[in-house]
């Protein structure tokens, strides 16, 4: 810190010699703030904004980067069916899935005050964004997979199906040959028609006998048929152990209990109908005397059932990953919205209660309002993060299902590392994402400049 | 709240019995509510202890009528498979040093932009706040040729680098929020009794920002560890962390299952680990910053 130092260093000499050496301080305080900020400043600049120019740039160059391609990779982006499908499922995101956990976050929220397990359940409702999305996406994949019998979804559904429709059904069945009854399209039928006073009966084959209801009981044979009546036995026409006499009721042979059996007139229309008993055996009632009826077994009987829904196929894909992303994301929304309501002053809510407001006027009115910093803040972040969606979409959709899935962030990764060998496409692709982000940037930026001015 | 209810109008007796109702209603729905949210979790780990064959065979739920089909085979299977084991330690070497280095450099650029003057400080942070948005997907290229010419494509240098570059905005953004809250008087002090910048970051201001460090700390942990899209661009089969590896099984979904539940289970075991002991610094890192 000599005078000759100072001299050497310092740009303006007309300055105030009693300053103790300011050039020197001044290269001092520089190196200080260097030290600080020049490591953080170095990774930034050269692994994210130089990244962004390249990148920039190299949307305009073809695919090997030798050429100038001008807008070619943009134009291909949204001209291409994939890549559109990508940037309108994208945009599908964008709309439904930041307002959904919204909303089910302020509900949580809400809700959660008035427990006494608040903290247990808001554990468990934040828990999932713990976890990456890969466990996420192999956990959802495996809950909607499409037989009842390994996806839990689809095994909840069959259940609660069953328990609402009582109809019996016998996939599978077929009738024996050489007993005047015959199949066509499902549906099993008398060959010839009957009159009042007749009895049709319909050994069947082909069912499991492990798949008989628990009522199925012994075969029991028709009763006789009065003027109006037609009466028969519908019964599994197989002897456990084998033997017996085919088409005869026998004992050992059960009846199929719960068949809708009709009674069809000759222009088609179903004049009477009835349903099996335990034993098989039906009786339908009040038919017109001297006509003549075809029997049938509707198809109804010989459905598969209702197996579920294929919640991985084209259709419902976008519809599950989606849900996935709520069940890690609609925690993170509640537990900001509950900081942002426990921060809250409550006079306010109180004095509106005393002046005869009921809840839902206080909340929309006063609760909803001081809250919207705070929603905005859930609203923008998950957006940003919606945008660039990948792990949920590379993992949960199977492959017959990812292209009607498939968004931005997938797609870049496809064209540019996964097979495609694009760069050009990729890189446009990356900067729409950027683009796409923009807004909320533009928002945070501003919130930032509020605070400050506060 | 509960001061305050002595000034309330009496509530009428239907008013009670409607307040009561509606709170075992709110009861009710948020217990089905928690109980849907876990169904997943659970799920997976019940198919975990269970044997290849059960799993192609019947749903997880059957455990509770048959529970004799509960194993620990698939986690002794998975302990002697060198490739999951290999790179759960990668996901380590990989997490760890991404998170003291974004901690460590973030922290003193935070510094930098709390209590340092200098001409442009507020605009480059605001070039901070707008990288905090920024979507990895724009680096993705540009790195992979960056990383491939000086060697690192394929080591898990080349993706801690990245998480860090990725991770800094965040970090310079909530632990400057946090610094600024620091009372003036403090640093007056320090700079009083002649401590320089360096002295005052070590000696006062990060002791007092611990807390926030510890956020940061545990967000980025979390972060990196659950990260698959760099991993999968910038790792090879030497270098790769659990969650590529297990990636690479879904091509298979359904015949190995019990590989892919098993490893996707042992996968989240860190960060539950990490989440249940210090989830309350895991929401201050959310509130504070939130915008990742």
């Amino acid at each position: 810190m000599t005078d000759t130092a100072t001299a050497r260093t310092t740009p303006s000499p007309g300055r105030r010699a009693t300053a103790p050496s300011p050039g020197r301080a001044r290269l001092r305080r520089g190196a200080i703030i260097a030290s600080f900020l020049l490591p953080a400043l170095v990774v930034l600049g050269a692994l994210v904004v130089y990244p962004i120019v390249f990148t920039v740039i190299r949307s305009f160059y073809d695919q090997g980067g030798q050429n100038f391609a001008g807008w070619d990779n943009y134009v291909t982006m949204f001209t291409n069916d994939t890549t559109f499908t990508a940037i309108r499922n994208n945009i599908m995101w964008v709309i439904v899935a930041p307002a959904s956990c919204t909303i089910l976050g302020l509900i949580f929220a809400v809700l959660l005050e008035k427990l006494r397990w608040k903290t247990a359940f808001k554990l468990i409702i934040f828990m999932p964004m713990a976890i990456s999305m890969l466990a996420a996406g192999v956990i959802f994949r495996g809950m909607f997979q499409e037989s009842p019998n390994l996806g839990v979804v689809n095994a909840a559904l069959v259940g609660i199906n069953n328990i609402f429709s009582d109809s019996a059904d016998y996939p599978g069945a077929r009738p024996r040959d050489g007993f005047g009854i015959v199949e066509d399209r499902g549906v099993i039928a008398s060959a010839d028609t009957i009159a009042p006073g007749g009895t049709q009966d319909f050994p069947l084959t082909g069912i499991r006998a492990t798949s008989l209801p628990d009522d199925a009981a012994q075969a029991i044979p028709a009763a006789n048929a009065s003027d109006t009546q037609i009466t028969g036995t519908v019964f599994l026409d197989v002897l456990r152990g084998g033997g017996g006499t085919d088409g005869e009721i026998e004992p050992g042979k059960r009846g199929l209990p719960g068949i809708r059996v009709d009674a069809v007139a000759a222009d088609g229309s179903i004049h009477g109908y009835a349903t099996t008993g335990a034993g098989g055996d039906f009786v339908i009632d009040g038919l017109a005397v001297g006509a003549q009826y075809t029997v049938a077994l509707p198809a109804s009987n010989f459905d598969e059932g209702f197996q579920g829904v294929s919640w991985l196929s084209a259709s419902f894909i976008n519809g599950v990953v989606i849900l996935s992303y709520i069940w890690i994301w609609a925690g993170f929304a509640m537990v900001m919205i509950a900081s942002g309501l426990s921060a809250m002053d409550r006079s306010l809510q109180e004095a509106s209660r005393i002046d005869g407001a009921n809840e839902w006027q206080v909340f929309t009115r006063i609760t909803a309002p001081l809250l919207s910093p705070v929603l905005i803040v859930v609203f923008v972040t998950l957006i940003i993060n919606v945008l660039k969606i990948f792990d949920l979409v590379y993992v949960i959709p199977p492959g017959a299902s990812k292209p009607a899935a498939n968004v931005i962030a997938v797609e870049m990764w496809t064209v540019s590392f996964g097979g495609g060998a694009n760069q050009g496409l990729g890189s446009a692709l990356a900067i729409l994402l950027l683009v796409l982000v923009l807004p909320s940037m533009i928002i945070n930026v501003r919130r930032f400049r509020e605070d400050r001015s506060r | 709240m509960s001061d305050l209810t002595l000034v309330r109008p009496k509530k009428t007796v239907a008013q009670r019995i409607l307040g009561v109702f509606s709170s075992s209603i709110v009861n009710i729905v948020l217990l089905i509510v928690a109980v849907f949210w876990l169904v997943p979790t659970v799920g997976l780990f019940i198919t975990s202890l269970r044997t290849a064959g059960d799993i192609a065979a019947t749903g997880w739920w059957t455990v509770f009528t048959a529970p004799a089909q509960l194993t620990v085979e698939n986690y002794t299977n998975l302990l002697s498979n060198t490739t999951i084991t290999g790179s759960f330690l990668n996901t380590i070497v990989i997490a760890v040093p991404t998170t003291i280095l974004v901690v460590m450099i973030g922290a003193i650029a935070a510094y930098g932009f709390a209590f340092l003057q200098f001409p442009g400080r507020d605009w480059l942070l605001i070039v901070v706040i707008i990288l905090l948005a920024v979507p990895l997907q724009v680096a993705l290229i540009p790195l992979a040729r960056l990383f491939g010419a000086i060697g690192i494509f394929g080591s898990v240098l080349g993706v801690i680098l990245f998480h860090t570059a990725f991770g800094l905005p965040f970090a310079i953004f909530l632990l400057r929020n946090f610094f600024t809250q620091v009372p003036t008087e403090l640093l007056e002090a320090a700079r009083i009794d002649g401590a320089g910048d360096w002295r005052i970051f070590f000696r006062v201001i990060l002791p007092l920002g611990l807390p926030a460090i510890a956020s940061l700390a545990i967000f980025q942990f979390l972060w990196t560890w659950n990260d698959m899209l760099v991993a999968l661009i910038f790792t090879n089969s030497e270098s790769q962390p659990l969650t590529v590896a297990i990636q690479s099984q879904l091509r298979q979904y359904g015949a190995n299952l019990d590989v892919l539940s098993t490893g996707a289970f042992v996968s989240m075991i860190v960060p539950l680990i990490v989440f249940f002991a210090f989830q309350r610094y895991f929401v201050q890192a959310l509130l504070a910053g939130s915008q990742k």
